[in-house]
């Protein structure tokens, strides 16, 4: 026996009363390297784990021989330095590859033999545990895993694809009317946010115009997003005045599953024979800012309950003779956009649409670019904004 | 100047530098994304290829003031020292690359000694295995300046950042640096040593040959780090070959 651990004046250590071997029977794989790794004994589980007899492995192979080539690097590089270092490493995962090939799993305990402080002698003492059936395991638990990101990712993109659907990429063109509108993501444009706007013809010479926001992000508030635009889509069907229309989808969005709730600003324009009459109703909403040619900032629209909030909700509407203003609808990403915490605010937001150009579409994008430069482009909400006037 | 190779830092070289402090200037640094260098200095464009750690050493030297150096680079730093030597001929007067390998890879007649596979494979086992690299919750929990977390920064020598370590990996291994060898124009030494499975034997005489003034000195120890294999006999070749540049200065 004790040539065959080959450990020359080593000490076994014998526990008293016991009929055993302590290395040689260990029930690990249990090796000796010299400082230049060539193996210098290893116990009978050793040999079993990488299939090679005793004669064929000591005194002629390496540690590095027995790995496959990737983790021979890894070995080289990190391993033994870290060892060096440390003096020990423990619970690596890596593979033993026997002599057909065949990879054996293990988990690998070593450490210096010579442990005084500073030593450079890298001969070390190693454990192996074959882990074959927990590999087994931590590979289906790696397969799942991998399964459930890609899943989460799958989920996004069809929130985003949804999100898209609910926005429309331009206003339609209305007669006698002006529309511009802009949509910006919160962040890197991962994340779905529940801001909307929608535009919609009810007869020749009435239309309905919608921002809102869905309180939340993610997949249930783009739902909840689609489930808003078409409830006030249909509900025009038998409503025209923008207070009874929230009234009935703030009922709906109760009798909704959601727990979400939605802010939403409704607009119904109508055109006679001398320009536009403005409907507007608020829900939970900010007001619309109506800016004239002279650059005066006012605002339209009387306080509104959120729809699906309340027990109790109000809604109001006031009606407008449209002029030479432009009015902006926008969400909240605007005025609460933050930068080191200080808000953007409606005074910043009245401010700059004073001294904007009155076009809708230089307004809508130039607060969008004010905002976000407010922000130093890291956008924390997603915003939307729609602005129109008369046109002759 | 003594620059660590891919998966540790500076400390790789604590059983040798010390032999040359007292009649030299001896520098050590770890490369940006290694050891203790801070987080910060790591850009993955930058870093995405060998240039860019080459024009770290570079503006080290330049900081430093130094110039005319004995510039010793182990692993994949040899040829971060190769590069510096062709792109700044003035800073380095005698180059020592350490278990050098100008291609891992295999490539045709070219024995580099790995194939694509078995670089995937060291990425996976080095994801697999972090070696008790420092747990991020670590640090936020008790705060930056606690003394627990000073002490495992003091112990990162070996644990490069995991998302660091795999662009490193890849820069390393998939790297060819054949071409730029016949370019080195100062005297170089390889040290190699007797059995390597990362930098073999094909690949330390590659680059003797490749190389215009060049002699290899094989160490008798097996592995790829002969300065902590082989210590003392790292230290005396390279002894030998810097004590060899300054009689021929003086003559």
């Amino acid at each position: 026996m004790t040539d065959r651990r080959g450990g020359g004046g080593r000490n076994v250590t014998q526990p008293p009363d016991v009929d055993v071997d302590l290395f040689e029977d260990a029930p690990c794989g249990y090796l000796l390297t010299d400082r230049t790794g060539l193996v210098t004994a290893a116990n009978a589980e050793f040999l079993r784990l990488v299939g090679l007899d005793h004669d064929e492995l000591v005194g002629r192979r390496t540690l590095a021989s027995l790995l496959p080539v990737g983790a021979r690097i890894y070995l080289e590089t990190h391993l033994l330095p870290v060892i060096a270092y440390d003096g020990s490493v423990r619970e690596v995962s890596l593979d033993l590859v026997r002599p057909d090939g065949v990879r054996v799993p293990v988990l690998l305990n070593a450490a210096t033999i010579d442990r005084s402080a500073g030593s450079a002698d890298l001969s070390l003492r190693a454990v192996f545990f074959e882990t074959r059936d927990r590999h087994r395991y931590e590979q289906d638990l790696l397969a799942a895993t991998a399964a459930a990101e890609q899943a989460r990712l799958e989920a996004t993109r069809l929130a985003q694809t949804l999100q898209q659907t609910l926005i429309p990429p331009a206003p339609p063109a209305i007669p006698h009317l002006s529309v511009a509108a802009t949509y910006r993501p919160a962040g890197d444009g991962t994340t779905v946010g529940g801001d909307f706007y929608d535009f919609f013809e009810i007869d020749a010479a009435s239309w309905m115009i919608v921002l809102g926001d869905v309180s939340g992000k993610g997949v249930e508030a783009a739902v909840v997003t689609s489930f808003v635009r078409y409830t006030v889509r249909a509900l025009t069907v038998g409503l025209r005045d923008p207070a009874a229309i929230l009234r009935s989808l703030d009922r709906a969005l109760h009798a909704h599953e959601t727990t979400r709730y939605c802010t939403l600003v409704l607009a119904n324009l109508t055109r006679d024979d001398d320009g536009w009459t403005i409907r507007l109703s608020l829900a939970g909403h900010p007001p619309a800012l109506l800016r004239d040619p002279d650059g005066r900032v006012v605002e339209l629209g009387a306080f509104g309950s959120p729809v699906g909030l309340l027990d109790d909700p109000e809604f109001h509407t006031v009606e407008h003779r449209l002029g030479a203003e432009t009015v902006t609808l926008y969400t909240d990403g605007v005025t609460e956009a933050r930068y080191r915490r200080r808000l953007y605010g409606d005074l910043r937001l009245g401010d700059l649409l004073a001294s904007l150009p009155p076009g809708p579409a230089e307004i809508t994008e130039g607060i969008a670019d004010a905002v976000l430069a407010y922000q130093h482009g890291d956008a924390s909400d997603d915003i939307a904004i729609v602005s129109f006037g008369a046109l002759p | 100047m003594f620059v660590h190779g891919f998966g540790c830092g500076q400390d790789m070289w604590r059983h040798v530098a010390p032999a040359f402090e007292d009649d030299f200037r001896v520098v050590l640094f770890d490369l940006p994304g290694s050891g203790a260098a801070a987080p910060s200095t790591y850009d993955p464009v930058r870093h995405g290829s060998l240039e860019g750690y080459r024009d770290d050493v570079i503006a080290l030297l330049d900081e430093v003031g130094l110039s005319s150096v004995v510039l010793v680079g182990h692993s994949v730093s040899a040829m971060i020292a190769v590069l510096v030597q062709i792109a700044r001929p003035d800073l380095v007067e005698r180059l020592v690359l350490v278990t050098p390998s100008a291609r891992y890879l295999d490539d045709g007649s070219y024995v580099g000694g790995f194939s694509g596979s078995d670089i995937d494979e060291l990425l996976d086992l080095m994801s697999r295995n972090h070696l008790g690299w420092q747990n991020p919750l670590a640090a936020l929990v008790a705060g930056p300046d606690s003394p627990s977390v000073q002490d495992e920064l003091e112990r990162t020598f070996c644990r490069t950042r995991p998302e660091v370590a795999a662009e490193f990996a890849a820069v390393t291994f998939r790297g060819d640096n054949r071409a730029d060898l016949p370019h080195v124009s100062v005297p170089t030494l390889v040290l190699q040593s007797r059995e390597d499975s990362v930098a073999p034997m094909s690949a330390g005489l590659y680059v003797r040959d490749n190389v215009p003034d060049c002699e290899l000195e094989v160490l008798e120890t097996l592995g790829h780090c002969p300065q902590l294999t082989a210590p003392e006999e790292t230290a005396k070749a390279l002894r030998s070959f810097v004590g060899r540049a300054r009689t021929e200065r003086t003559a």
